[in-house]
């Protein structure tokens, strides 16, 4: 093992799973919720992500941008959400019956808003 | 008997319409793109004029197209209106005629026997009284129909009837009481001077019998006065205003204006050509399926006409474009409905009144900003082909139909190349459906770039949704086919050779097949090649919509259920052995919501072609042309 990956060891070789709460904005988890309440009814397994067209061109995942709203880690979500394509194939495999394309345009809604200062 | 002073009201409320009506116009026209206005001016000197005269007397007067909705709702509207028109037409003739003087006032017409209370006694006039006295009774019986369609709408096969604002409700009871009014009027004239013909006279003899009739009378001359001014004053704020904006609209679209892509005065004048009728709501899924009321056609027109945040309205909407096939208006409902959802936030704000009359309005929205970026997309080198076939993201979902696809594409021996075998980039309806055109043209820059560089001939997608897109929002060289009908080509060629399968099938058009691309016989005579077609209660252009729509934003996947297993139970009720559609997005809903078993139109013919093996062993299996049933 080189010096160079001995010093990796240890608390930096994984990213830290450390949740900030202090910097959780619970505000664009509030507005989707509202405008999709079906949001609540996800248990995260994953259907959507497994379909997902634009999950076959990046890493957009469905699946951890419901963990970011959930958070309310707004920074990763801000350029996560605008990969989306809406096709609505997410919508046609959840199990729950989740509007996860309206979810989809919520959010990029709610960063907008955001952005705009109006939320 | 020769106080004019009644007449005050109904002059200054007609004086006030007709400059109102006359203004507007010319700032509507005003307010044109420079090719609509020409397109308007070279209308006005060639045939669109005489086809605009022709379709307001067989729309705007006698109602056809409701009469062939609904023979008594089509009477209701049609004895109203040219009822109206004929008591005006021949009122006036009657007042040039009979009365002092050529050329009066209108109102000398409107209030003719007021002061020509002795006329029509005898003679000629006496025909000429029976013959208003009819044009009158013909209006009342009208009037009638519609109370009681105000009150038990399935009567008169309206599903539901559409809720009013309090303009609407005060200008509707105006024009309700015009004429019982009218009628009252003249019958206690006539019963003082003895004259009138069998409504007026017979009427007015039996009240001045038992009532001091002369003294009544002007009470109600002054009644049908002030009923006539106040719902002429009420017309551009209420939904009557559809009275003369109707005849503008359909000058415009004779010319050859079309809804476009933005707000337009074309849009405006949509708005206020809107009845309100309701015919929308009754023949909408999401209301009778659904039991959503609150959403339908009329209710979006009437958001707009009053400024209010109808984006709630907007995006909860199948558009499967039901309600634009049965508007008597004929608006354009599904693109007006997709420049709203373009268009960003709407503040909500409940308008003045005086706001209401105001000329030109301006929207109060927010500039949308794009939501979604796809720079993440690599540009490939395709391999050349004659043939592409695009699959769509929804059929990567039902995998039955791509591999029946592959099958006959080999079977017919075509050389072609699945453009998204991999999984591809989507089309960019769905993109647009939800107002984001902006996104979605760079989805579509992509493919585009994508098809040209393979150099096919032919772009075969199996899924409607592209389709439609493809034919309308891309710039290409191939010519784009649905499925449905790539095989009827191939059938066509003779280079598919395909057995007959004893089964009874129903078709179910897909909403942007049918109504939104206008395929309908492709797939019909694919069917009847291969099986005995059964025809559906509403197919066609009045086909339903499966309820998985991608036009709805909102809808929940409850209420997608609900119309999904209303629309399978009208399809299935001649007991088909399968329904077939021609939509993977279309055989996801109706799975989940029917026994019968669903296919698409190329998993039919995948069956029905023989089997490798046995083909060389036998000759050739026997083929059944049944062609005659796809007319239903």
């Amino acid at each position: 093992m080189s010096i160079a990956q001995s010093n990796k060891f240890g608390f930096t070789i994984n990213r830290s799973r450390l949740i900030d709460y202090d910097s959780s904005d619970r505000k664009v988890r509030e507005f989707i919720t509202l405008k999709e309440p079906s949001f609540r009814l996800c248990f995260a397994c994953g259907g959507c992500t497994a379909t997902c067209t634009a999950g076959q061109h990046t890493s957009f995942n469905l699946r951890r941008m419901n963990t970011y709203i959930r958070r309310g880690e707004i920074e990763p979500l801000r350029e996560e959400v605008k990969r989306c394509m809406l096709c609505g194939k997410c919508l046609l495999v959840c199990p729950r019956g989740v509007n996860t394309r309206n979810v989809v345009a919520a959010a990029a809604d709610a960063i907008g808003k955001l952005e705009r200062n109006e939320l | 008997m020769n106080s004019e002073l009644f007449t005050l009201p109904f002059n200054l409320g007609l004086y006030f319409i007709l400059i109102y009506s006359v203004v507007r116009s010319t700032v509507w026209f005003r307010n044109l793109s420079r090719s609509d206005k020409l397109r308007l001016q070279r209308g006005f000197f060639g045939r669109p004029f005489m086809d605009s005269l022709r379709e307001i007397s067989m729309e705007s007067l006698l109602h056809l197209k409701i009469f062939r909705k609904n023979p008594v709702l089509g009477y209701m509207h049609m004895s109203l209106a040219f009822g109206w028109f004929l008591l005006i037409v021949f009122g006036t003739i009657e007042a040039d005629f009979f009365g002092e003087k050529h050329l009066n006032p209108p109102s000398h017409a409107i209030f003719f026997r007021w002061f020509n209370p002795d006329h029509g006694a005898e003679g000629f006039a006496g025909i000429y009284s029976f013959w208003m006295d009819l044009l009158l009774a013909f209006i009342l019986s009208g009037l009638l129909l519609a109370i009681i369609k105000r009150f038990t709408p399935r009567l008169m096969g309206m599903k539901k009837t559409t809720k009013h604002t309090w303009t609407d409700r005060i200008a509707l009871t105006s024009l309700w009481l015009i004429f019982p009014s009218r009628l009252l009027a003249e019958s206690f004239t006539c019963g003082v001077h003895g004259s009138g013909s069998f409504l007026t006279g017979n009427l007015g003899n039996a009240l001045a019998s038992f009532l001091p009739a002369a003294d009544i009378a002007p009470w109600f001359w002054w009644l049908y006065s002030l009923s006539l001014g106040t719902f002429f004053f009420l017309l551009p704020v209420s939904r009557y205003f559809h009275i003369p904006v109707e005849l503008f609209l359909i000058f415009m679209r004779n010319s050859g204006i079309s809804t476009g892509d933005r707000h337009s005065s074309y849009t405006e004048v949509q708005t206020h050509a809107c009845s309100s009728c309701g015919v929308c709501i009754s023949t909408c899924q999401m209301s009778y399926a659904a039991g959503i009321h609150d959403i339908q056609s009329a209710y979006f027109i009437k958001g707009l006409r009053n400024d209010r945040d109808i984006a709630g309205i907007t995006a909860n909407c199948l558009m499967c474009g039901r309600c634009e096939e049965v508007c008597p208006v004929g608006i354009e409902l599904g693109p007006m409905r997709l420049i709203e959802r373009r268009q960003g936030e709407r503040s909500d704000r409940t308008l003045k009144l005086q706001e209401k009359y105001s000329l030109m309005r301006r929207r109060s929205t927010l500039e949308r900003r794009p939501t979604q970026s796809y720079r993440y997309l690599v540009r490939e080198e395709p391999e050349k082909a004659d043939v592409l076939f695009f699959a769509g993201c929804m059929t990567h979902l039902t995998p039955s139909v791509i591999v029946a696809m592959k099958k006959i594409m080999d079977s017919a021996g075509v050389r072609y190349r699945f453009m998204d075998e991999n999984g591809g980039v989507c089309c960019g309806r769905p993109l647009m459906l939800a107002g984001r055109d902006r996104e979605a043209r760079e989805l579509i820059n992509h493919n585009s770039d994508v098809i040209w560089k393979s150099g096919a001939q032919i772009l075969v997608t199996s899924c409607p949704i592209c389709y439609k897109v493809f034919r309308e929002s891309y710039y290409l060289e191939a010519r784009v086919m649905h499925h449905s009908e790539f095989i009827n080509l191939l059938i066509e060629e003779g280079s598919l050779r395909l057995g007959y399968l004893h089964k009874k099938v129903v078709y179910h058009d897909p909403c942007e097949l049918g109504r939104g691309s206008g395929i309908y016989e492709e797939p019909r005579a694919v069917i009847s090649y291969v099986a005995e077609l059964q025809s559906s209660e509403q197919e066609r252009n009045m086909s339903l919509c499966c309820g998985g729509s991608l036009g709805n934003l909102t809808l929940s996947s409850g209420k997608r259920a609900m119309i999904a297993a209303d629309a399978a139970r009208t399809l299935t009720l001649g007991l088909p052995d399968e329904l077939i559609t021609a939509c993977p997005l279309c055989k996801k809903t109706f799975v989940q919501a029917t026994e019968t078993k669903v296919s698409d139109i190329a998993e039919l013919v995948a069956a029905a072609l023989p089997a490798p093996r046995r083909e060389n062993a036998k000759k050739r299996p026997a083929r059944r042309h049944s062609r005659a049933t796809s007319n239903g």
